[in-house]
């Protein structure tokens, strides 16, 4: 290990922390969506990659597609707006196909939310191509690169880290601080009391789901111009995801912060230290805390 | 009118005859030599490999109650050992099939010890992130050829007599007989041991753990260790499988080992009828089908997949087989 430079190691560390950064808000999203539906949404790297498309789309497409010459969406609109029309998808996914099967064993939300994700990475696939495209939005603000005193570290990535870091912050918050946030915990732990106090509880799983898919929409928007635009972007990411939710466990939002972050960074030390394992270093940790913790790190046995 | 009394005594005796299972495994055989006739060999052999994954897929998810999101993980290491065996070490097809099916028993025990512990969705969301460690290594690996796969894989002669890779005329039908009839056996072979299996005292232990796990638990059943060893048969039997689509299409790829084929394999069992003995068969003979014909459309197959898996969930749970039954239960009451 010590002919590597230390150069190296912390650039990595730092891209990791940045990778972790979209685990940790990805993970998030899953975990409010499970812990109101009880559905653990599969769709939720499509949302994330619907997400990613709105910002290209908005950028590059929308003037040709609506004829108005003139429309386009920048970075900042579509940090703003995407989100919100991801958002608004996902609402309609709630209303129309998840509640059907809620009252079933949560293995139909999983299997319902494949057969989802199957189609918006198909209809995504033959649309665009697959390979991906480049996103060229990015704002001027955020170019060029910042010195960190130890690096010299990418300005836009920074940014990304922060918005991960505030939205899971702004999350956490709404849902244990305020009047909203008790509803739900209140809805999640018993609902049939809950809607006995008059509080609509359809109306809170709408919301949940709307808020879930937000975030994933948001993680694509901030994503977009990292990583190439591809409609198979967020398939690869889910599963990593679910093995981040598996090693944190479900039950707690901080957990899945904390540990999405963890494992991020491990990713770029692995990439540091023995490159072959760097894909797969985020399922062998979670087999191991498996045989050691079946219930993951800050979970409860379920 | 002088006919009727006879045709309804004749009735429940054909009934009682076709209920025998010796009968309907020989009528499974009669449709299995039929098949070939009705459409393209290779597409024959190809949808009875698939029977055989689904099959032992719906073992674990069926019987067990256990969604396994990583099948394709036991079905590609099936393939790509029989390849290993098959091309690199140049054993016959027999010994190569034994390899695919032994190695993914192996992987079966890794997964099982570590998966067994989690129930639910959790086990699906383990068996997934497990099963893409296998795909990461199967793409490193150095024999498996990367991207392109293992290619050219030769299919051999069994007991130095029968040629697999020869072509024979049978009724006026051309096709590679003696690779049909061994896949066809070893299809059938593996659906008699799934269902002898059922019927066993094992078989109702596994029924007992997934009607009420804490009841059997009390009763002094070991739920964990049946189902282990379940989930063992069951990576066995998909290993097979893979083995023999490797053998019969002569390739070993990435697509085998891939989490779209543990999706698809989740949804020929679903859209089969999860539970019964038949249904898988016919969930993966129809997708099997379907992706044959829909070839042409390109990358819409998926988007049309999707959708398939979502009206399943949403009204079509107990599957193709389940169905027919409930109708048929209904018509007799």
């Amino acid at each position: 290990m010590s002919d590597i430079p230390l150069q190296a190691v912390l650039s990595q560390v730092m891209l990791g922390l940045n990778n972790g950064a979209f685990y940790a808000l990805l993970s998030l999203g899953l975990a409010v969506i499970y812990g109101m539906l009880e559905v653990v949404n599969f769709a939720h790297g499509a949302l994330y990659m619907m997400g990613a498309f709105g910002a290209l789309i908005g950028l590059e497409y929308l003037e040709a597609w609506t004829g108005i010459p003139g429309l386009r969406l920048t970075f900042w609109w579509a940090l703003l707006l995407v989100p919100l029309v991801v958002g608004a998808f996902g609402v309609l996914v709630e209303a129309l196909l998840l509640r059907r099967i809620a009252r079933l064993e949560p293995i139909y939300g999983l299997l319902l939310t494949f057969g989802l994700a199957l189609i918006l990475e198909g209809v995504f696939a033959n649309g665009f191509s697959a390979a991906g495209e480049p996103y060229n939005g990015k704002p001027e603000a955020l170019e060029g690169v910042v010195n960190l005193g130890f690096m010299f570290f990418p300005r836009y990535r920074l940014f990304s880290m922060l918005v991960a870091v505030l939205s899971c912050v702004a999350v956490w918050w709404v849902i244990e601080r305020t009047r909203l946030g008790a509803q739900l915990r209140a809805g999640t732990e018993n609902p049939a009391v809950t809607s006995a106090f008059g509080i609509n509880v359809p109306r809170l799983r709408s919301l949940t789901y709307f808020l879930g898919a937000a975030l994933a929409g948001l993680a694509g928007v901030v994503a977009a111009p990292i990583y190439s635009v591809g409609p198979h972007m967020g398939a690869e990411l889910i599963i990593v995801v679910f093995a981040v939710v598996v090693i944190g466990g479900m039950g707690s939002i901080l957990g899945a912060v904390m540990t999405g972050l963890a494992l991020g960074v491990l990713e770029g030390l692995v990439k540091v230290v023995y490159p072959p394992m760097a894909n797969t270093v985020v399922f062998v940790i979670m087999a191991l805390v498996l045989l050691w913790r079946p219930a993951g790190l800050f979970g409860r046995e379920a | 009118m002088a006919a009727l009394p006879q045709h309804t005594a004749a009735r429940p005796q054909l009934a009682a005859t076709l209920a025998h299972p010796a009968v309907q495994w020989f009528l499974l055989l009669l449709a299995g030599l039929g098949l070939p006739f009705l459409v393209y060999p290779v597409l024959a052999m190809e949808m009875l490999c698939f029977a055989l994954f689904a099959s032992a897929f719906n073992l674990l998810m069926g019987y067990a109650g256990l969604l396994s999101f990583g099948h394709a993980a036991f079905f590609g290491t099936g393939a790509y050992l029989f390849g290993y065996a098959s091309k690199m070490l140049a054993f016959g097809p027999l010994a190569s099939l034994a390899c695919g099916t032994l190695a993914a028993a192996a992987l079966g025990v890794v997964f099982g010890s570590i998966a067994i512990r989690r129930q639910g969705i959790y086990f699906a969301m383990v068996t997934l992130a497990l099963a893409q460690i296998v795909y990461f290594a199967l793409v490193q690996a150095p024999f498996t050829g990367g991207e392109d796969g293992m290619q050219g894989i030769p299919r051999g002669m069994v007991f130095g007599m029968f040629d697999l890779q020869g072509e024979q005329t049978v009724l006026g039908q051309t096709a590679p007989w003696c690779l049909y009839l061994l896949v066809l056996v070893l299809c059938l072979a593996g659906h008699a041991l799934i269902a002898r299996l059922l019927a066993s005292p094992t078989g109702l232990a596994l029924r007992a753990v997934q009607d009420h796990e804490a009841r059997a638990r009390s009763l002094g059943l070991q739920a964990d260790r049946i189902k282990f060893w379940v989930f063992v048969t069951s990576a066995a039997l998909a290993g097979l499988a893979g083995a023999m689509k490797a053998l019969v299409l002569g390739l070993a790829s990435l697509t085998d080992a891939a989490w779209n084929m543990s999706g698809e394999v989740v949804l020929m069992t679903l859209i089969g009828g999860v539970g019964t003995l038949l249904g898988p068969a016919v969930g993966a003979f129809f997708l099997r089908y379907l992706h044959h014909a829909l070839a042409g459309l390109g990358g819409w197959v998926t988007v049309l997949i999707g959708a398939i898996f979502v009206i399943c969930v949403l009204l079509f749970r107990r599957g193709m087989v389940g169905e027919w039954r409930a109708w048929r239960g209904a018509a007799r009451v």
